[in-house]
């Protein structure tokens, strides 16, 4: 009898299989047929070892230029970057992750279902990387088994339900419905961003980004593969002509020329987070709809909340300009920390992309051209510097040269971390208590307002 | 047929597209069209017959063909009639 348990304990701590558990799980919720269920689970099973394998990708082009950026300035150079974090904190993390995800959406069915709060996160690869980082610091903090799972999962509900909350008045404003709302990890941005947005308007009259020429042929900035391959490159060959040939080639490149060796790490980077993204949509390829469908049935009156990019429509040039605000803001930080001293946070193309484009509809939205320069250039700021507040508290990934990158993990790190350098385990599993409590209360005191005039009109 | 469609990273917004797609396919009682999501970096032309991608990557989709470009991403109405319009072309309506 000891033995099979051994066996299912074994069986189940192995995150490949338990997050092809829960899509067989969400398969047969949905009574899909017997080889759509084989094919579903089949995936997600090789989707997460995928996604193992393009950790090991990423590292080997990770490990030397943390070497090299050691070797030139002295300091830690850290590359923000989410799928990169998340695919390496998998090996150590990868069960506590896949069941804190798992819970974490019932927890938001349950929220979304009972509070006035009918926000339904369905953008997975955001839930996905969200609880690795949840899973991470409690663990760090002391937190085990059941209760690792347990308020792990009240925090990713939490996040995925106040998140889409904290942005949907200005996704009003934009959209004209509200219908709709937006999950992504760069929420506290957006929010931020559209209050520093309505400060400047100002007096003047508002000029719309769209209204202006703004040179095209950028578009291949989109494709990620080149975006991050190009920028990438910039930065790895800079380290090396700092580090010098004689470091890289005699420790490092194995005499390969310093220079090709930079350029061929930067395309591995790429490479890295390629095969990691090509996991991540296997894993939530039959996840992502059994969590749609079974939201639509319980939550009847549920309000999508969707990636980021459904908002880029609205104003495609202010996304570009976005970017480039964001990027600057990246590059002014850094600049910054280089003169500070200590850890160096380089400009992450991917979250400056996401985040920062945005953040420049936002604030076209609110204050048009300078709205969306200024909106984003501190979201570019604020995603430059929350990082650095979270390597203390990620434990020994704080050392591995990639870190959570979007601003919403800097508020929940520093929210969880926070709490547990007052008190540790308790003021952690208080204060997520108390955040629930208030959502609870919040809903109450709406509901009993909608009551009274309804009570008026029966009199 | 096959349908792909597509985003920046291929995660969220093509994935939302997809299962859109699949909802209205399913309410048309059309079959036989399969339906899949990717990033514009790995999306080829050989990879489907019809593409559907948002306006903000009009540009960089250009070159994958049969293009159908959304204005608004999150409007079901106009994916409706932009669906129908391919699926009478593919006489499959």
């Amino acid at each position: 009898m000891n033995q099979v348990l051994n066996v299912l304990i074994n069986v189940l701590s192995e995150p490949s299989v338990l997050v092809a558990i829960i899509a067989l799980v969400g398969l047969l919720a949905q009574k899909k047929n017997l080889s759509d269920t084989l094919k579903g689970t089949t995936k997600t099973f090789v989707g997460f070892l995928v996604i193992t394998a393009g950790a090991g990708i990423l590292q080997q082009a990770l490990a030397p230029f943390g070497e090299m950026f050691k070797a030139a300035f002295n300091v830690n150079g850290v590359v923000p970057n989410n799928e990169a974090i998340v695919a390496i904190a998998l090996s150590k993390y990868g069960s506590s992750t896949a069941l804190i995800m798992f819970f974490g959406m019932i927890v938001n069915l349950l929220i979304a279902r009972f509070t006035r709060f009918k926000y339904i996160f369905l953008t997975g690869h955001i839930t996905l990387y969200m609880s690795c980082m949840i899973a991470i610091i409690l663990s760090v903090s002391g937190f085990t088994s059941y209760s690792l799972i347990l308020f792990g999962a009240l925090t990713v509900g939490i996040f995925m339900t106040l998140s889409p909350a904290l942005v949907q008045p200005f996704i009003r404003k934009l959209t004209g419905n509200d219908n709709v709302a937006l999950g992504h990890s760069g929420a506290v941005g957006f929010a931020v961003g559209g209050l520093v947005g309505m400060a400047v308007k100002g007096k003047k009259e508002i000029v719309s980004t769209e209204k202006i020429n703004f040179p095209k042929g950028l578009g291949f900035l989109r494709d990620s593969t080149v975006s991050i391959a190009l920028t990438m490159a910039i930065f790895y060959v800079i380290v090396a002509l700092f580090a010098g040939p004689g470091y890289v080639e005699g420790k490092l490149s194995d005499g390969k020329n310093y220079i090709l060796f930079a350029v061929l790490q930067a395309g591995m980077f790429s490479a890295g987070v390629f095969v990691i993204l090509a996991g991540v949509r296997l894993v939530l390829a039959e996840i992502v709809p059994a969590f749609k469908g079974i939201s639509s049935k319980i939550v009847p009156n549920s309000k999508p909340a969707l990636d980021v990019p459904i908002i880029y429509t609205y104003a495609p040039n202010a996304v570009l300009i976005g970017f480039f605000s964001s990027f600057l803001g990246g590059i002014v930080s850094m600049l910054i920390l280089v003169l500070s001293g200590g850890i160096i946070i380089l400009p992450g193309v991917v979250p400056h992309f996401f985040t920062g484009a945005a953040a420049g509809v936002f604030g076209n939205a609110m204050g048009g051209v300078r709205g969306a320069i200024l909106v984003s250039f501190v979201n570019g700021l604020l995603i430059s510097f929350m990082p650095i507040l979270l390597i203390p508290v990620l434990g020994d990934l704080g050392l591995s040269n990639a870190t959570f990158s979007d601003s919403d993990f800097g508020i929940v790190g520093l929210f969880l971390s926070g709490l547990a350098h007052f008190g540790g385990k308790t003021t952690i599993m208080v204060g997520i208590g108390l955040v629930l409590l208030i959502m609870i209360l919040a809903s109450v005191r709406k509901q009993e307002s909608h009551a009274v005039p309804y009570k008026k009109v029966e009199k | 047929m096959k349908i792909l469609t597509v985003c920046g990273s291929g995660l969220g917004t093509s994935f939302m597209v997809e299962m859109n797609i699949q909802q209205l396919l399913n309410e048309m009682g059309v079959s036989g069209v399969e339906v899949n999501h990717s990033d514009l970096g790995s999306a080829t032309p050989e990879d489907a017959d019809v593409f559907f991608l948002a306006k903000d990557i009009a540009e960089g989709g250009a070159s994958l063909g049969n293009v159908v470009i959304l204005d608004n991403i999150i409007d079901l109405e106009e994916l409706r009639t932009k669906l129908t319009g391919v699926l009478q072309e593919k006489n499959l309506l």
